[in-house]
């Protein structure tokens, strides 16, 4: 132990602070399965646990746009709905073929994930010409796009196959025994709780993984040389759009994942779930968060999807309350003079390796 | 053959013709300076030659190969790298990494190589490491190699760009007013350093200054621009007594 402590005393201060969020992510959901199997988690928060990873998730994603790429999207609940509707489809699908509810999931997710990723890169290939409010503007209109495509869609399968049709049930012609399985307006009706809170906090590991790996990569510097100055960038012989591109197909990707996550949760869900008010809500967890850490962004996440159920007994007051707490966070995570205090407090305590000085600033 | 050739060189603004009828040639390994009053057009030729503006007349040719028009990317890949006036650093990154950001295109691997790290990531990473250090060393930098580029006096700052410059490994390297505010023993010591980095990478620069000492000091031909033309060209003492220099220089306006 004491080895493994030099160790990691040893090591760069950047890999110090990934490596510490892995920790925290494992930690929290060590404590969490005790909560759960002690009785202590009422049941609506226990069944917000699959969510707030997902939300997690969808938080890692949208950082590495707004606070990497130095990008604004207000679409990104799109991507997550493409990654919940394609798994979900993969699944159910499958399910005369394929047994196992594991490897049908671990399907769902590859297909989630790359559908969301196909469509991250088509949507960039256009989109990210336009810089700031423009790209701003493009995105939030592309969410609704998909939003209400998603909303006309209907998917069914008999034994010739799955088949696809926009409007209408009837138009699909599936046979006798045939099912629909994406229902317009109605979203999935007979989706499968699948997803479990492990499965979860396994995805918020990859993630993590894929972000803060490529972050400290030759092309994250591109990513991020590109977000500090573009001429510059160009000018050392960068390929903007290359860069930019991968940034933006990578975190599609991502959220397609929290969206297979999300989708097998529930037993049904609609696509207008995935509106502009998730993906607002979303990028405030990133702001909240710090705009580039992707510590902050997860600690938001978390604390941001518990507080209202918290809160549900107040009543009147839970969106006054949730407001006061949203600036609070806001003043802790931005104000000068917080962080400042917060650094001077963290070197007082006693030297735990990632809790220390250097690791414990997020992503400042 | 030169190194750089430039013919008949012009670009057009709407209607201001900020710079016409520009010849000039580089050879291999010499030190040339770009001078004239306010407004002349120096950094427009800079941003023509790096490909920032599509010259609207005539041809730039890099080692024989005609590069008029292309994009800064290609522009920087075929050998010419650049610093600008307005310093243009990558403010959050670190210094080293500002100078590994340079060497982008010299020690490659792809995204996957760097998301799963393989044992080319950390070899390739450890040779950016060494070559960045390098520079930086030349640079007096190296002390500050894990600082934010933007926590930098200005004068590291303007020697960072240099640093990230030549990290793209040019044959041509433009340094835009690279002494702006710097005090006379900074100016004194960024000559120095600019003689040994065309000695040591055996380089062409092209540079341009308003500090007249630092330009007739290390440069071995003068190009003089007032109103997008050339007005003189040749040595610092030809250049110094030519009569339209001086007009042009006293005359203002
Ligand atoms: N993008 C542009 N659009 C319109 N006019 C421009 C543009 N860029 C430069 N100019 C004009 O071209 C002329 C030359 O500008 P330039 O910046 O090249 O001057 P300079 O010689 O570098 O001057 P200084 O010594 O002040 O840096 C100026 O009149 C300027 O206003
Ligand atoms: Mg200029």
């Amino acid at each position: 132990m004491k080895k493994l402590c030099d160790r990691f005393t040893g090591l760069n201060k950047n890999t110090k602070r990934d490596l510490a969020n892995y920790l925290i992510v494992v930690v929290a959901f060590v404590i969490m399965q005790i909560a759960v199997s002690g009785g202590f988690l009422s049941n609506s928060l226990q069944g917000l646990l699959v969510p707030i990873c997902a939300y997690v998730v969808m938080a890692i994603s949208l950082t590495l746009i707004v606070g990497i790429l130095g990008e604004l999207s207000l679409g990104h609940g799109a991507f997550m709905s493409i990654g919940a509707f394609s798994g979900v489809l993969c699944t159910i699908a499958t399910e005369q073929s394929i047994p196992s509810d594991g490897m049908r999931l671990f399907l769902g997710f590859v297909v989630g994930t790359v559908m969301a990723a196909l469509l991250g890169l088509l949507i960039g290939i256009p989109v990210l010409r336009l810089k700031g409010d423009y790209l701003a503007i493009v995105t939030l209109a592309f969410g609704e796009i998909v939003k209400n495509v998603m909303n006309v869609l209907y998917v069914g399968m008999d034994a010739n196959g799955i088949r696809a049709a926009i409007d209408d049930e009837a138009k699909l012609n599936l046979a006798e025994d045939g099912q629909v399985i994406i229902s317009g307006a109605m979203g999935v009706a007979s989706g499968r709780k699948i997803a479990t809170f492990a499965i979860g906090i396994v995805l918020i590991l990859v993630s993590l993984f894929v972000v803060q790996n490529l972050v400290r990569s030759r092309t994250g510097r591109a990513i991020m040389a590109i977000r500090d100055n573009r001429i510059a960038a160009q000018a050392m012989g960068l390929n903007v759009t290359k860069y930019k591109l991968i940034a933006f197909t990578i975190s599609a990707a991502l959220a397609g994942a929290a969206g297979v996550l999300y989708g097998h949760n529930y037993s049904a869900f609609q696509a207008s779930k995935f509106d502009y008010n998730m993906s607002i809500q979303i990028l405030l967890f990133v702001v909240l968060g710090g705009m580039s850490s992707f510590r902050g962004a997860m600690i938001s996440a978390t604390i941001l999807t518990i507080l209202p159920e918290m809160l549900r007994g107040m009543k009147d007051y839970r969106m006054l309350i949730y407001a006061v707490v949203l600036i609070v966070i806001m003043i802790f995570n931005q104000s000068p003079k917080m962080i400042q205090w917060r650094e001077a407090t963290l070197q007082k305590l006693p030297k735990i390796p990632f809790l220390s000085k250097d690791t414990a600033k997020g992503g400042k | 053959m030169a190194l750089l050739e430039v013919t008949n060189l012009g670009i057009a603004f709407g209607g201001l013709q900020a710079v016409s009828q520009l010849d000039m040639k580089i050879e291999k390994g010499h030190l040339y300076g770009l001078i004239g009053p306010n407004g002349a057009g120096k950094t427009t030729v800079f941003n023509m030659l790096t490909g920032v503006y599509k010259p609207t007349e005539g041809d730039i040719i890099l080692d024989g190969k005609n590069i008029t028009g292309k994009s800064p990317e290609k522009i920087c890949k075929a050998g010419i790298a650049r610093t600008f006036q307005n310093i243009r650093l990558f403010d959050k990154l670190t210094v080293l990494d500002n100078v590994k950001a340079g060497l982008h295109n010299q020690i490659e691997y792809g995204a996957i190589t760097g998301v799963l790290r393989l044992p080319s990531y950390f070899r390739k990473e450890k040779a950016m490491d060494e070559r960045a250090m390098e520079l930086l060393k030349i640079f007096h930098l190296e002390q500050e190699a894990h600082l934010p580029a933007s926590s930098l006096p200005y004068g590291k700052q303007r020697k960072l760009e240099i640093a990230r410059a030549l990290a793209t490994n040019p044959k041509l390297l433009l340094l835009d007013e690279p002494a702006a505010g710097m005090n006379p023993h900074e100016t004194e010591e960024l000559m120095e350093t600019v003689r040994f980095v065309k000695e040591h990478f055996k380089i062409a620069i092209l540079l341009i200054e308003h500090d007249m000492n630092f330009v007739m000091g290390i440069c071995e031909h003068i190009t003089v621009l007032d109103y997008g033309r050339v007005i003189a060209s040749g040595t610092g003492d030809q250049v110094r007594n030519n009569p339209k220099v001086i007009a042009a220089y006293l005359g203002g306006d």
